[in-house]
Formats: structure tokens, sequence, C-alpha cells
């Protein structure tokens, strides 16, 4: 593929709202991971939240889509002057060549939650206050941030469980490509409901301690939430060395099982390769690689057997979902994001909670942090109904 | 901005349209519109473990899926799809709200894993034993053309072969009065950057500001407005009748996309 600029970009997630929080955080090895206290939800759990979201209003001509996912997507577009650049970039190319491409699972999911909590007695109707469009439907955060930034170019929500939004780099990329826009607002949101929490718990796939991704005792995920954003571009002909490319994108499928993982990762191994093709890159090209790295027992074993099929044993890799628990359909884009400052500050950053490193698991798992260059990082996002999706990120210059 | 592609295989199901010959039947006005409620096929591709956990919208998907496939003569294990819909599975949506209503809480483990947006394209892959990429799409009522643009970037940029499937399926009660879909109803089409033996028509595709085209039957009109993937019912209608034309399909409030149809 041709690469692409990642011009500006922005996360949120429980380690912090905005770059410098995440860097510090990442830099401290700090997990924003707590004992679960979420509305009402009663189990023995812990969960990355992002405080404030119930705080954070929305306009008030767009109250129709207030919801806790729009809130948190709110917030999070207000960071780091995105929402400026995303301004600034519709000024220069006119609104109708900016498209929008947000991967969610849940969406705003929890409004209908709240609202079948207060049905009407006779009838069971739902309240009259309840809006299913600009809430509960996955395309309710894109089409919240295409009217917020008042874009008017395709849009479009990915919703492939938790590859969400890593995979909406390829459809953006291809839009761009295909000389349909020129600019894509890229990225995730998703934030915490009762059916993630519940739903993951009756799985048994969520820990009772913060989530250890590939240490021995590790025994499931934690779950968090998170908006992260990217404005991504053709690359300019003067381009600054510093700055962050999108080299490659590779997608697969399991053909497998809904909920569990290939149990040798094939699935994930094609996704890689597809993505090095992509990039035209060789395994020896990539420094670090943030892995999916949930930490349940299966997903750490299949992705460590394809990365070490592809890459060897020596390659440093980790999850950073120790520290910002499972953002799910968000963790693509907040990864994507925690690459481009890996590269950005020569940090491969350890990964959290993890004690023991699994003697089974021969991928090369660090714990601590690293400063050493990274030029090129590979960024993998796996989802239940076997979606799978890598991203290749790394310097321009 | 012009995308363009060949189409080589079509897959219709839904209230009152049985498949994609007879759907070209009723379009083309050979025969009349006579509506009544979707059948939905058990889909026999799947092992029997999985099939009886499929609900509507799996069964929706993978019957316009094979069929599209099948009559493109496309190898499936070979070929990456768009998955585009408006919604999940509703019926487990509205099971699992429910069990969150009550004060135990219990939540399906099987119903969680189905309650995912993705959970057609999961067992289509599982089905044919597709490894392919695979992208699943919501625009909310704009989701036919968000896959079908999505589909044609697939085949202008990267030069192969694609899936497109665009389905969606009801809420049941409460729910249902505040999403009104009325029943289900798929569209699947295979995409090909190359004229092929199976080629049905060329599609040329711009986004434009034109009003959208309506269909003159009214109640394939209804089926239009009421059902976000009858939003193709313009474009099939053309395809049906087998002449050049062109139609103009909703989608975005800012946006609609024109489509031109030159048979092969």
């Amino acid at each position: 593929m041709k690469p692409l600029l990642l011009a500006e970009f922005t996360a949120t997630s429980c380690i912090g709202q905005g770059v410098a929080p995440t860097l510090t955080a990442l830099l401290e090895q700090r997990s924003g991971l707590a004992r679960c206290e979420f509305e009402t939800v009663k189990i023995d759990t812990h969960i990355g939240e992002v405080p404030g979201v119930d705080a954070q209003p929305l306009p008030k001509d767009l109250q129709i889509f207030n919801c806790r996912n729009n809130r948190l997507a709110e917030l999070g577009v207000q960071q780091d002057g995105f929402f400026d650049a995303v301004q600034a970039a519709a000024a220069r190319w006119g609104r109708r060549r900016v498209g929008v491409f947000i991967g969610t699972s849940t969406a705003g999911i929890m409004q209908t939650e709240l609202a079948y909590r207060a049905r009407e007695a006779v009838s069971g109707a739902l309240p009259p206050s309840f809006v299913y469009g600009t809430t509960h439907n996955a395309f309710s955060v894109a089409d919240y941030l295409r009217q917020r930034c008042r874009l008017e170019g395709p849009a479009m929500v990915v919703s492939s469980a938790c590859a969400s939004s890593a995979k909406v780099f390829g459809s953006a990329r291809r839009m761009i490509e295909a000389g349909l826009i020129d600019a894509a607002l890229v990225g995730g949101t998703d934030s915490l409901c009762l059916t993630t929490l519940y739903g993951f718990h009756s799985l048994q796939l969520s820990s009772p301690a913060p989530c250890r991704p590939f240490d021995a005792a590790r025994d499931g995920i934690s779950i968090g939430e998170a908006a992260a954003f990217v404005l991504l571009m053709r690359v300019p002909e003067n381009l600054d060395p510093d700055a962050v490319l999108l080299y490659g994108v590779g997608e697969s499928s399991d053909a497998y099982h809904m909920s569990a993982p290939h149990p040798e990762g094939l699935g994930a191994k094609r996704a890689m390769q597809a993505a090095l093709t992509s990039a035209s890159m060789e395994p020896g090209d990539i420094d670090y690689i943030n892995l999916h790295g949930t930490g349940t027992p299966s997903n750490d074993r299949s992705e460590s057997q394809a990365v070490t099929s592809i890459f060897g044993p020596t390659t440093p890799c980790s999850s950073t979902k120790g520290a910002t628990g499972h953002t799910l359909g968000a963790s693509g884009a907040l990864e994507a994001v925690i690459s481009i400052l890996a590269i950005q500050n020569a940090l491969m950053p350890g990964g959290v909670h993890t004690t023991r490193i699994d003697p089974n698991l021969t991928a090369h798992y660090i714990k601590e942090n690293r400063r050493a260059p990274v030029l090129r990082v590979l960024s993998n996002s796996f989802g239940f109904g076997g979606a799978n999706c890598s991203l290749i990120l790394g310097r321009a210059g | 901005m012009k995308l363009s592609a060949y189409i080589g295989g079509i897959g219709v199901l839904g209230p009152g349209l049985q498949s994609w010959p007879h759907a070209a039947a009723v379009l083309s006005g050979l025969k009349p519109y006579l509506a009544a409620p979707t059948v939905l096929p058990t889909p026999a591709m799947l092992p029997p473990a999985e099939r009886r956990r499929t609900g509507r919208v799996v069964k929706l998907a993978l019957a316009v899926a094979l069929e599209a496939t099948a009559s493109a003569d496309a190898d499936p294990t070979l070929l990456p799809s768009v998955f585009s819909s408006s919604g999940s599975d509703g019926h487990i949506c509205h099971e699992i709200c429910q069990a969150l209503a009550l004060s135990t809480r219990e939540v399906s483990p099987t119903r969680f894993s189905n309650s995912v947006h993705n959970v057609a394209a999961g067992y289509w892959s599982i089905a044919t034993g597709s490894m392919t990429e695979s992208n699943v799409l919501c625009a909310f009522d704009a989701s036919f053309i968000a896959g079908l643009l999505d589909a044609l970037t697939q085949v202008a940029v990267d030069r192969h072969s694609v899936l497109l499937v665009a389905y969606d399926s009801e809420y049941p009660a409460p729910l249902h009065a505040k999403r009104p879909i009325p029943d289900a109803l798929g569209v699947a089409m295979v995409l090909t950057p190359e004229h092929s033996a199976t080629s049905i028509a060329r599609i040329d595709l711009t986004l434009t500001d034109e009003t959208c085209d309506s269909m003159s039957d009214l109640q394939l009109e209804a089926l239009r407005g009421a059902i976000p993937a009858a939003r193709s019912l313009p474009l099939l209608r053309l395809l049906a009748i087998g002449a050049a034309g062109r139609a103009v399909l909703d989608y975005l409030d800012v946006s609609r996309a024109a489509v031109q149809i030159d048979p092969c």
C-alpha cells in the first residue's frame, strides 16, 4: 500500500486524557485499572474507567446523541487540539473530502440497558426519552463525530468486535487511495456498559484481578474504555522525518469459532503476514510488537505462537492492556496511538501487572520499559467472530 | 470521482422476494409483488452445533451470500467480504437487555458471543472455511451504500474481487417500536475488477446531491423506506430489467449515490 501520514492523534483512556498524560503513565508503567464500582455492576473484577465521562456535556444541538459512548467521544476529540485539527483539515480540503471511520463494539447500548429498566409497567414500552438511532445503534458514534465536526464525506462504523478500530484504518486507506476523500477522521470509541461486563463474565473471560497478559497465572481480561483518534492523510511532498506513517494493514478471519481464537493462531499469523506484505517489509524490519495480549489463557497462547512463527523469539513485544484494560472496539486505535508514542519517544512499553512470564509462551515479552530506537511497530487487534487486523506504523525518515 | 466494478452474481431474500431470479421477475414487472413474511432457510452449510445457535440475521446473511457466490461461480474461501448491516441480532440484543434489567443479571454466554455486530461474518467464515479478510460495517439507514462504497474501493484500489452482503433484520418488542424494521431483507453481490464469463453488468458509482429514486410499486417503495438494505431496490430494478440505466440511491443526509448500470 501507499504509506499514509498519521498527521494528528489523540487518546483518552483510564491512564490519561490526551497524549501527554498517556505517555507519562507509560513511562511510569502506571496502570489505570481499579476495582469495578461502575454503575450498579456487582462483579468481582477490575476495570479501566475514564473519569469524568458522565460530566462531559454535548453541544445543545446534539443532545439527541447523549449517551456515555458519545460523551466519551466528545471528551476524546477535545484533547490535544484534535477537534481544531479536524476543522483545519475540513477548511483545507472541503467538508465533503474528509471521511469519518470509527470502530466500536457496543456504541451506546447502555442507553438501551437503562431503558429496559424503565419500561412502562403495563405495555412494556421503552420510555419516550429513549432514542435508538443516535445512541444504541453502532453508527451513532460516527454520526455524532461527523455532525460535531461538520464533516460531509463518507462515514461508517466498523464493528468487528475487538478488531474494529484497527480495521477502520484499512477502510480509510482504501477511500483515500481511491481518491474519494483527502483526509479521514479515523479512530475508535467504546465505553463501559453492562452487556460487556456481564457478557465477558458469563464466558469466564474476565479476571477478578487486574489483567496480567502473558503471565503464567493470567486468568482473563480487565474491561476498559477509550476514545482514540487519528487524522489520516496522504504523505505530503515535504515530509518531516520525525512524522509517523501508516505503512501496512493486514486483515484475516479465523474461520474457527465465534468467541475462541484459533488454537495455533493461524488467523493472527495470516493478518501479521498480510500487514508485512502490505508494507513491503520483512519480519526483521519490526522493532517492537504491541500485542493484542488480552490476558486470557487462550488468546495469549495462540498470539504467542503466531508471533513466534513469523518473528522468532527475539522481537520485543508487550501488551499495554495491563495499563489501559481491554478497551474492546477502541483498542485498535488506542494501541495505534500508543505505537506512535513508542516511535516518537524511543519507548518499548513494558507490560504492567505481569510478574512471571508464562514459560510456555515463546514470544519475547518485556515487562520493563526499554528505551531504544523504535522505527517500526506492528500492532495486533483480534476479535470475536475471528476478526483479525495488524497495523504497521513507523517513522517517516 | 467514479468507482467501478463488474457485478458477477446476486443474492436477494426479503418479504415477498424469495431469491434473485424471483426478485428480478418482480422488479422487471414480469410477476406481481406479493407481500409475504421473509422465509429464512436453515444454514445447512454450518456444522449442526453452530446451526442451532444461529439467529435470523445470520440465516439471512448466509442465504444471500451463498446465492450470490454460487451464481457468480466464486470460491468463498478466496473471496474477501464486506458485511454491512444497520444492526446486529435484534432478538439477542433484546434477550440480553431483558436479562440485564433483572436483579439476577444472568447473561447467556452463547447469546453474548452471538451479540456482536460481526456475527454473520464470523459464521460465514466458519461455514466456508474462508480466512480472507472480512469488513463489517454499520451506517444506520445508510448501511447499504456504506458497504457498496467499501467494496468498490477494494475492487478499485486492491484490484481483487469482493463479496458484498447487506442485510437487516427486525427487533422484537419493545425495541421494535423504536426501530420499526418490519422484516428481514438481504442483498448480496460479487464485485470483480475485470469482466468475466459470469459478469451480469458493469457498475459505476459517484456521490451526488441529486434526489434519490423511488419505486413505482407502492409496496416496494414502502420496503425501500423501511429496511436499510432495501435502499438497493432501484439498483436491483435496473439489473432486473437488463438494460443500461442510471439510478440514484439514498445514502447520508448530505449525499446520495448515483449508479450507472451497463449490462454485459
